[in-house]
C-alpha cells in the first residue's frame, strides 16, 4: 500500500480543477492509494476502512476473499471511502489515460460524498480516525474481557440494521418550525382522516378555518381552534391522548433502546458493553447512506467521468480505448441490473426533462403524446436539476420519481422472468413485463430495506423485551430468527437469562387450491426466546 | 483527531504558497507530515498497513469456534467450497465460511420467479435465453461436486455440507506441527497482471484481439472478404503482455501425501470410500493449514506415477494388477531428492482395497519403515472389497509385521468393509488415522 507517485497526482489535481470548473464541489485534500489484490481482499470485509476494529468475521471473509481470488481474479479500478481527507485505491499498472478517466469517477463519488444530504452526519469528522480510536478502544477492552467482547460486537451485529437511521437523520437538520403542533397533526392526518373519515372537503374546510384564527390572532388559534372541535367531537381529546401514548411508546430504534434500557447492561460491571455497542451502531450509521444510495451514487460518478473525460483534451488518441471501457461499465445488460449503467440514465433522463421543461405541471398536463415529444422550452436548467437531485435524493427517490413509461421505453428496458422449461430441463428468460410501473416495483424490491422491528414497550420490563415486527409484505429469513434473538437476549439479560424475548412477526403460508391456484396467508406470530431455547406460537 | 488538524494546518500553509502542482510536490517529497498522518490513522512509517497484523489464521479460528460451543452458542464458521468449473477439469478452493444472522426480509416465499432488469428487443412473454437447470457435475466423484458460487450470503444450505461436517460432527486432533510461522518477506510470483508493450510473456490471444479491434476501427478490415493480414497496422500498443506480480506467500510447513490404489479391483465401492476419505482429509487441510500445506498425490496399480492435483487423483481410474511398493517407493524417493524432510512434516494417507499381489508384503514394509522415519504420521485405510470376506493381505502383512503396534505413534491402519462405509464411517476413519495420545 503506497500513496501514488507525483506524476499520477499532478494529473489527479489536474482532473479536479476541471472538476470543480464544471461545477463539483468537494475538499481540495485527497489521498490516493496504489494497493495489491491481497489489501483489497484485505480492506474489502472492512468497508475499505483500514482502521475498522477487527473482528473474526472479517477475517473469515479475507480468507475466503483469498480463496476465490485464486479461481476468479479480478481487479476493481477504484474504491473510494468517505473520509476526510477522502481516499481512494487503485490498482497499479493504468495508465495515464486511464488514470484521467478514474479519477473523474472517483472526483464524482467524493463530490456525492460531501454534497449529498443523506451523508450529512458524516460531514462533521473523519471517520478514518474515529475508526482508529474505536479500534483501539476495542483492543483495549479485549486485553481486559477477552473474547467476551467479540460476543457483545457479534450480538450488536445482528441489530445493527435496526437503527433508526432516517430518524437520527431528520433531527440534524429539521427546520423547527416546519410541522404543526402534534395535536394539530393528529387532528387532520389521524383523526378527521382516518377515524372519523371526513370527506377531504371537508379537511380543507378545516385547514382554512384554522389558517384564518392564525391570521386574526396567532398566539391563541390554536386553543380557540380546538375548543370548537371540543363541542363537535367530544371523543377527540382522549383519542388524541391514546394516540400520543402509543406513539411515544413505539420506540424504532431498537438497537439504542436495549442499549439505553436493557438490565443486563445497565449493571456497572457491564458498563463497557454499551461503548462497544456504540461503535457498532455508529459504524452501521456510517454505512447506512451508502447502501441507500448505491445507484444514484454510481449514475453520478459515472455522468461525470463520461463528461468530464469527453471534454478532456487529454482523451485525444484513446477515444475508443475510452468507448471500449466506459461501455463495459454503464452498459446496460440484456440480462441482470448494473446499477452504473440505470443510475447513468436516470442522471441523463432528468437533465433533458429538465432542460426541456418537462418537469412542470404545465407538460404533465398534455395529454397528446405528439405535443409531448415535441414539448422544449430550452431552459438552461439541466445542470441545476442534477446537482440539486444529488443533493437531494437517495436511490429510492430517484427511481420512484424518475422511473416512468417514457424512461423504460426510451431505453427498451423491460423486467426479465426465470422460469423452469420441465421439457428441455433448462431455465428460461423472457421478458415478463415492459410496463414501468412492474420494472419500478423490480428495481425497488431489489432494494436495501431493512425490516420495521419496533420495541413494545408496554409488553416490556425487567423480564421481557417485546419486539414487534411490522409486516410489509415480505416475512423474516426464518434461519436466521432463532440465532438473532439469541442475541438480543444475551443484551438484555445475559449469557444466563430468566426472562424472555419476545418476537412478533407475520409468517407467509402458501396454499394452493385444487384448481393449482395459489394463494397466501398471512399469520401473526410469536417467536419466544427464554434460556437460547426458542418456541413459536400462532397468535 | 489532532493529527488530522496538523495535516490540514500544514496542508494549509503550504497551499498559500502557490498554485496546486507545487502542493503536490510537497505532498511527495517531505513526508514527515504526511507521516504523521499516515501514523494518526494507523498506517506504520512505511505505509504499511496495520491491518496485516491481526489477520488470525484459520486454526484461530477454528479454535475461537470451538471455544463458542463452551460459552453455549452455537457453532458459526463452516467450511465452503468454491468450484470454477471449466472443459476439462474442475477447480475447487476450500474456504471457510460464515454468516452473520440479522432480520432480513425473505423474498423467496411469494416471488415464484425470480426477477431482474434487461433491455433491448423483444416481445412481452418472448424466451430470451436459457441455461441448464442443473448445473453440471464432475464425473465419478463419490460426495458429489459442490456447486459454483460463492458470492454474496451464503445462505444456500447445500453447498456447505462437506463444511458442516468437518466442523460440527467431528473434530479432528491438531497434528503435530514443527515451526508454524506466516511469511512476510516470501513472495510469490504470478504472471497474472496485465501490461501493455511491455512484459514477460507476450499474451497472444489478447493482442491478436487488440490488434484486430484497432484494425476494424481503422478500417483495415473488410466485414465481406477474407481478413488480408498483410494490410493490418501492428500498434505496439496493442502488445499485450502478462508481468510479474508480487503476491505474499506462505512458507509451506508440511507436505502430504495423498496414495491410492486404482487398479481394476477397486473399481466402485471401495473407490469411493477411499477418495471419499481422502477428500475429506484434503478439505480438511486445506481449511486448517490453508496455504501451509503442500499436497502430492499419487497413484498406483503394478506402478506408480504422481498426478498434479487432486481432481486428477479424485477421478482417475485404470484396470490393471495390484502392487503397493511402487507408491511407498515413490513416496521415499521424492522425499529424498526433494530434501523435504528438513523443513516439513510429513504425512502420508494410503487408501487400497487390501489387495496387493505381493502376498508377504516384504517390499511394501520395507519402505513404510523408510517412510515412517521421516513422516509424523502415515495413514492407511482399508476399504474391503464385499467378497473378500474377513482380513485382506495388507492388513495381514502390516498386522505381522508388528509396525502397528510397535510404532503406533507414527503408523496407523483402519479397515472396514466399503459398501458398509457411509459419511460417519469414514470420518471416523479420519479420527483412527490421526489419532494423537494425549
Amino acid at each position: 500500500m503506497k500513496i501514488i507517485d507525483q506524476h499520477t497526482k499532478n494529473i489527479m489535481e489536474d482532473c479536479k480543477i476541471r472538476a470543480k470548473d464544471a461545477g463539483l464541489r468537494f475538499d481540495d485534500e485527497s489521498l490516493e492509494y496504489i494497493v495489491t489484490n491481497q489489501d483489497m481482499i484485505e480492506l474489502s470485509p472492512k468497508g475499505m476502512i483500514p482502521t475498522m476494529y477487527d473482528y473474526w468475521v472479517n477475517d473469515v471473509e479475507t480468507l475466503k476473499g483469498k480463496g476465490q481470488y485464486k479461481l476468479y481474479p479480478n481487479n476493481p479500478y477504484e474504491t473510494v471511502i468517505n473520509s476526510r481527507p477522502a481516499i481512494s485505491y487503485y490498482n497499479d499498472n493504468n495508465p495515464d489515460w486511464l488514470n484521467i478517466m478514474i479519477f473523474y469517477h472517483v472526483i464524482g463519488h467524493i463530490d456525492f460524498f460531501q454534497n449529498n444530504v443523506l451523508f450529512e452526519h458524516t460531514w462533521n469528522d473523519d471517520f478514518v480516525g474515529r475508526a482508529l480510536a474505536d479500534k483501539r478502544h476495542i483492543n483495549q477492552l479485549r486485553s481486559k474481557y477477552g473474547r467476551w467482547v467479540d460476543y457483545v460486537i457479534e450480538f450488536s451485529r445482528a441489530i445493527d440494521n435496526l437503527t433508526a437511521y432516517f430518524t437520527e437523520l431528520s433531527i440534524g437538520n429539521f427546520p423547527e418550525n416546519m410541522e404543526p403542533g402534534e395535536k394539530l397533526q393528529y387532528y387532520f392526518d389521524e383523526f378527521l382522516l382516518k377515524e372519523a373519515g371526513a370527506p377531504i372537503s371537508k379537511i380543507y374546510s378545516e385547514i382554512e378555518r384554522y389558517n384564518k384564527l392564525v391570521e386574526s390572532n396567532e398566539l391563541v388559534a390554536e386553543s380557540m381552534f380546538f375548543s370548537d372541535i371540543k363541542i363537535k367531537h367530544p371523543e377527540f381529546e382522549s383519542r388524541y391522548r391514546r394516540y400520543r401514548d402509543i406513539q411515544k411508546e413505539r420506540h424504532n430504534d431498537v438497537m439504542e433502546f436495549i442499549r439505553d434500557n436493557s438490565p443486563f447492561l445497565k449493571r456497572d460491571e457491564n458498563q463497557w458493553m454499551k461503548a462497544v455497542m456504540n461503535v457498532v451502531r455508529d459504524t452501521s450509521l456510517y454505512f447506512a447512506p451508502q447502501i441507500r444510495t448505491k445507484t444514484i451514487n454510481e449514475g453520478w460518478a459515472s455522468y461525470w467521468h463520461d463528461t468530464l473525460f469527453r471534454n478532456d483534451d487529454r482523451i485525444k488518441g484513446h477515444e475508443s480505448e475510452y468507448a471500449v471501457i466506459n461501455s463495459k461499465v454503464t452498459s446496460i445488460s440484456r440480462v441482470g441490473y448494473n446499477p452504473y449503467a440505470i443510475g447513468l440514465r436516470l442522471i441523463q433522463y432528468v437533465e433533458s426533462l429538465a432542460e426541456s421543461g418537462k418537469l412542470s405541471r404545465e407538460y404533465q398536463l398534455i395529454k397528446n403524446s405528439i405535443k409531448r415529444d415535441d414539448f422544449n422550452k430550452n431552459t438552461g436548467k439541466g445542470k441545476s436539476a442534477i446537482f440539486d437531485m444529488r443533493s437531494n435524493f437517495s436511490d429510492f427517490m430517484l427511481i420512484n420519481t424518475f422511473v416512468d413509461q417514457d424512461f423504460v421505453d426510451l431505453h427498451k428496458l423491460f423486467v426479465v422472468g426465470e422460469r423452469i422449461n420441465q421439457q428441455r430441463g433448462t431455465i428460461e428468460y423472457y421478458v415478463k413485463s415492459r410496463k414501468s410501473e412492474d420494472y419500478k416495483q423490480m428495481l425497488i424490491s431489489n432494494m436495501y430495506h431493512p425490516p420495521f422491528v419496533t420495541v413494545d414497550i408496554q409488553n416490556t420490563d425487567d423480564n421481557k423485551l417485546y419486539l414487534k415486527h411490522h409486516f410489509e409484505g415480505k416475512q423474516l429469513y426464518k434461519p436466521y430468527i432463532n440465532d438473532t434473538l439469541m442475541g438480543i437476549e444475551y443484551l438484555w439479560f445475559g449469557n444466563h437469562s430468566t426472562g424472555e424475548v419476545i418476537l412478533e412477526t407475520t409468517d407467509i403460508v402458501k396454499r394452493k387450491g385444487s384448481d393449482n391456484s395459489v394463494s397466501y396467508e398471512y399469520k401473526p406470530i410469536l417467536y419466544i426466546i427464554s434460556n437460547k431455547k426458542v418456541s413459536k406460537r400462532y397468535l | 483527531m489532532s493529527e488530522n488538524h496538523i495535516f490540514s494546518k500544514e496542508y494549509r500553509e503550504i497551499e498559500q504558497e502557490g498554485n496546486h502542482e507545487i502542493v503536490t510536490e510537497h505532498r511527495i517529497n517531505d513526508d514527515s507530515h504526511i507521516n504523521q498522518f499516515m501514523n494518526a490513522i494507523g498506517f506504520t512509517k512505511s505505509f504499511k498497513p496495520d491491518f496485516h497484523n491481526f489477520l488470525k489464521t484459520i486454526e484461530d479460528l477454528i479454535h475461537r469456534d470451538e471455544q463458542r460451543e463452551k460459552d453455549g452458542f452455537p457453532r458459526r464458521i463452516r467450511l465452503g467450497r468454491i468450484v470454477k468449473p471449466s472443459k476439462n477439469t474442475q477447480k475447487v478452493v476450500v474456504v471457510p465460511t460464515t454468516t452473520e444472522p440479522k432480520f432480513y426480509h425473505d423474498d423467496s416465499v411469494t416471488d415464484d420467479e425470480q426477477e431482474t432488469g434487461g433491455t433491448g428487443e423483444g416481445e412481452e412473454g418472448e424466451v430470451i435465453g436459457e441455461s441448464p437447470a442443473q448445473p453440471e457435475e464432475g464425473e465419478g466423484e463419490g460426495q458429489g461436486a459442490g456447486q459454483g458460487g460463492g458470492e454474496g450470503h451464503d445462505i444456500v444450505g447445500d453447498a456447505f455440507d462437506l463444511g458442516r461436517v468437518l466442523t460440527q460432527k467431528f473434530r479432528l486432533p491438531n497434528l503435530k506441527v514443527k515451526g508454524r510461522k506466516r511469511s512476510f518477506t516470501k513472495y510469490k510470483y504470478d504472471l497474472t497482471d496485465k501490461n501493455r508493450r511491455t512484459g514477460q510473456l507476450l499474451d497472444k490471444k489478447a493482442t491478436l484481439r487488440k490488434i484486430i479491434q484497432t484494425n476494424i476501427l481503422l478500417g483495415n478490415l473488410n466485414e465481406a472478404g477474407e481478413p488480408e493480414p498483410e494490410k493490418m497496422i501492428l500498434n505496439p500498443q496493442d502488445e499485450i503482455y502478462r508481468i510479474l506480480s508480487a503476491e505474499k506467500d506462505f512458507e509451506s510447513q508440511a507436505v502430504v501425501f495423498f496414495l491410492r490404489d486404482y487398479s481394476g479391483s477397486m473399481q466402485g465401492k471401495p473407490t469411493e470410500a477411499v477418495t471419499s476419505q481422502h477428500l475429506l482429509i484434503y478439505s480438511w487441510l486445506m481449511y486448517q493449514y490453508n496455504e501451509n500445506v503442500q499436497t502430492r498425490f499419487i497413484l498406483h496399480d503394478q506402478s506408480a506415477k504422481e498426478v498434479k492435483d487432486f481432481y486428477t487423483y479424485h477421478n482417475s481410474s485404470v484396470a490393471g494388477g495390484t502392487n503397493v511398493y511402487p507408491a511407498f517407493e515413490l513416496v521415499n524417493k521424492i522425499i529424498e531428492e526433494e530434501r523435504l524432510y528438513i523443513d516439513n512434516n510429513i504425512y502420508v494417507f494410503y487408501g487400497t482395497d487390501g489387495d496387493d499381489w505381493d502376498s508377504d508384503g516384504q517390499r511394501a514394509l520395507a519402505e513404510t519403515e523408510k517412510i515412517i522415519t521421516h513422516a509424523n504420521r502415515m495413514g492407511i485405510t482399508v476399504a474391503r472389497n464385499t467378497w473378500t470376506g474377513g482380513v485382506t493381505t495388507v492388513e495381514r502383512y502390516f498386522e505381522q509385521s508388528g509396525l502397528l503396534k510397535n510404532k503406533s505413534d507414527l503408523i496407523k491402519l483402519d479397515a472396514f468393509s466399503a459398501a458398509e462405509a457411509d459419511e460417519a464411517r469414514l470420518i471416523d476413519g479420519i479420527k483412527k488415522l490421526v489419532e494423537q495420545k494425549a
